[in-house]
């Protein structure tokens, strides 16, 4: 039943439509939406020093979730707690449960190299291979050991990246040679290429120029209708023109300031946290009183 | 010029002010001082240089690289027992230093955890055995690898792997910074897609510092070249007259060979020296324009 109603969501809704927070769900509030991660009361250590405290929260499926808040909040350490990335880090320890499809991500017998093939990631600073375009679309399809024809792989990356167009006769070029812009919807298409169900960006457009931060924008938009997106941002707009909920990230200081510590505010649809917040801090923010 | 002109101009330097004669002559004092330090070094070379060429040119022929050296007769004396040496030692010295490098800067860099005292233990040590003269590698060649456990004798193998130790702090650390110079964004980049550590090291961070850690590689094995004092500690031969036929063989180098003649009262084998480190200043200026060919043709820029 679910089902069937987003494929006539998605019929209806037309790829060039200009964004609209929240537009495919709003006419159904009421029901009832899919989750893709249950979030547990989720704390992140640095060593002694707590970096984020106490997440929780429910991400919706096939939906756009917007991190916003100051620097420092732990916007980008919880993002990073989604896909494992925090592995990385030596002294970094994850606390709580992270349910996806039904698993805890941080259960003792999970792989974070099998969590990473589900969960992509796009990084605030476009970060190409240094190689041509098309093995910079390939190589997670080639470690993944994906079988199949490798350049229909590459053009549907491409294609579902909104790239294609623009590099199809320069596929075995170097990437670096592509603009800033170009470069970030590569970095999309290759996360795309070993077709995840969830994409993680973090900060995708700060570095990029207003027309390629729209292109991007739009391409989240069309996105959504197979994947659940989330996104770590710092520009307010962005979140409340792409995003369906949004999450408020403060940061709390101990010890005269020497410590800080993230935590969320707010939680909610995001029409509701721009325009009438429950808590007095996201109202603050979002209206630029703070921040 | 027009009026309007020079007083725009005039206008202009009173905003932007000349640069006081102090700061001039500070700059000037500064250039001087640089152009000098630049000229006593070439000349220091050029003078080595004329001095090495006006001795050993006419000696360099075709024959001298292919005879055997002679202590008696200098007319027939060559290098080419010298050369073989050489090449023998160069091959088993990359043979080693190449995997012992490469995996132990991959060890450091990727995996090693750096709280742990073991591995700050293993950098110290390889950052001081750089440092160590080369002539105490000798004597270590010498008592582990001549003689002692290891006992191979005064062979191609036991100088290759004496050479190999001498060189290998230098590749390690070379290595290491090529790697330190892939950008962690790449790594990551890689990671999220789901590569394991193996696949990223593999595929993204060995082929984007490949160039770096073979540029070092050389370098390395250029100093490996002209090095002495080790190959006369652990006993090389002097002045044989055969080539080396495997790793088990006797075996000379061109700078054995080199100090051998330099050494003799004989004035003739004296300029034999001199072209022989001729033949040797263009091996070592070969190798290293290759590295830096490699440098420029595959630098990657992140």
């Amino acid at each position: 039943m679910t089902d069937q109603r987003r494929e006539d969501e998605a019929a209806a809704a037309k790829p060039t439509a200009a964004p609209k927070p929240a537009a495919p769900t709003a006419p159904a509030p009421a029901a009832p939406r899919d989750v893709i991660f249950d979030v547990d009361d989720i704390n992140v250590f640095y060593g002694e020093h707590r970096a984020i405290r106490n997440v929780t929260l429910d991400l919706h499926l096939n939906e756009i979730t917007a991190l916003i808040g100051p620097s420092g909040c732990g916007k980008s350490t919880f993002i990073r707690c989604l896909n494992r990335m925090n592995d990385l880090i030596p002294t970094a320890r994850v606390d709580g449960k992270i349910i996806y499809h039904g698993e805890d991500l941080y259960a003792d017998d999970i792989d974070p190299v099998q969590v990473r093939k589900r969960i992509g990631m796009v990084f605030q600073k476009p970060n190409p291979f240094p190689k041509s375009i098309y093995d910079n679309i390939a190589f997670g399809p080639r470690v993944m050991g994906m079988k199949g024809d490798m350049d229909e792989i590459v053009e549907t990356a491409l294609r579902r990246g909104a790239l294609w167009d623009e590099v199809k006769d320069r596929l075995k070029t170097n990437a670096f040679g592509m603009s800033g812009g170009q470069q970030q919807r590569l970095c999309i298409a290759r996360a795309l290429a070993t077709s995840p169900d969830v994409l993680l960006m973090d900060e995708p457009c700060s570095a990029l120029d207003p027309i390629s931060t729209g292109r991007i924008e739009d391409l989240m938009m069309e996105l959504k209708r197979e994947y659940s997106i989330v996104i770590v941002t710092h520009n307010m707009q962005q979140a409340a023109r792409v995003s369906d909920m949004t999450a408020f990230f403060t940061v709390e200081l101990h010890d005269e300031g020497r410590y800080r510590t993230g935590a969320v505010v707010e939680y909610g649809e995001t029409d509701k946290i721009f325009t009438n917040p429950d808590d007095k801090r996201t109202e603050d923010y979002v209206t630029g009183k703070f921040g | 010029m027009t009026g309007a002109q020079i007083a725009e101009r005039a206008a202009r330097r009173a905003v932007i002010p000349q640069a006081s004669g102090a700061d001039r002559a500070f700059a000037t004092f500064f250039r001087v001082l640089m152009y000098t330090a630049v000229g006593i070094s070439m000349l220091a070379l050029v003078t080595l240089l004329y001095d090495v060429a006006r001795d050993g040119l006419p000696k360099v022929s075709w024959d001298f690289l292919t005879s055997f050296p002679s202590r008696i007769i200098p007319e027939n004396s060559g290098i080419e027992s010298a050369i073989w040496g050489t090449l023998w030692l160069m091959a088993v010295c990359a043979a080693i230093v190449v995997p012992l490098g490469i995996a132990t800067a991959i060890y450091l860099e990727e995996y090693a955890d750096r709280t742990k005292w073991w591995n700050r233990l293993v950098e110290v040590n390889i950052q001081n055995l750089a440092a160590v003269p080369s002539v105490v590698y000798g004597i270590l060649g010498l008592a582990f690898i001549v003689r002692g456990p290891l006992d191979l004798g005064r062979v191609v193998l036991a100088g290759g792997i004496t050479l190999a130790l001498l060189v290998l702090p230098v590749v390690i650390i070379v290595a290491r910074e090529a790697i330190r110079a892939v950008p962690p964004s790449i790594r990551e980049g890689s990671l999220a897609l789901g590569a394991t550590q193996w696949q990223t090291i593999w595929k993204q961070v060995l082929p984007g510092s490949i160039a770096g850690i073979m540029t070092g590689i050389i370098l390395a094995l250029s100093r490996a070249i002209g090095e002495t004092a080790p190959l006369i500690v652990i006993g090389a031969a002097v002045n044989p007259r055969f080539n080396p036929d495997g790793l088990g063989s006797a075996f000379t180098a061109l700078p054995i060979q080199i100090f051998a003649w330099t050494t003799d009262k004989d004035r003739e084998f004296v300029e034999l020296a001199a072209a022989a480190i001729l033949v040797m200043m263009v091996v070592l200026l070969l190798m290293n324009s290759f590295a830096i060919f490699l440098r420029n043709r595959y630098e990657q820029k992140w």
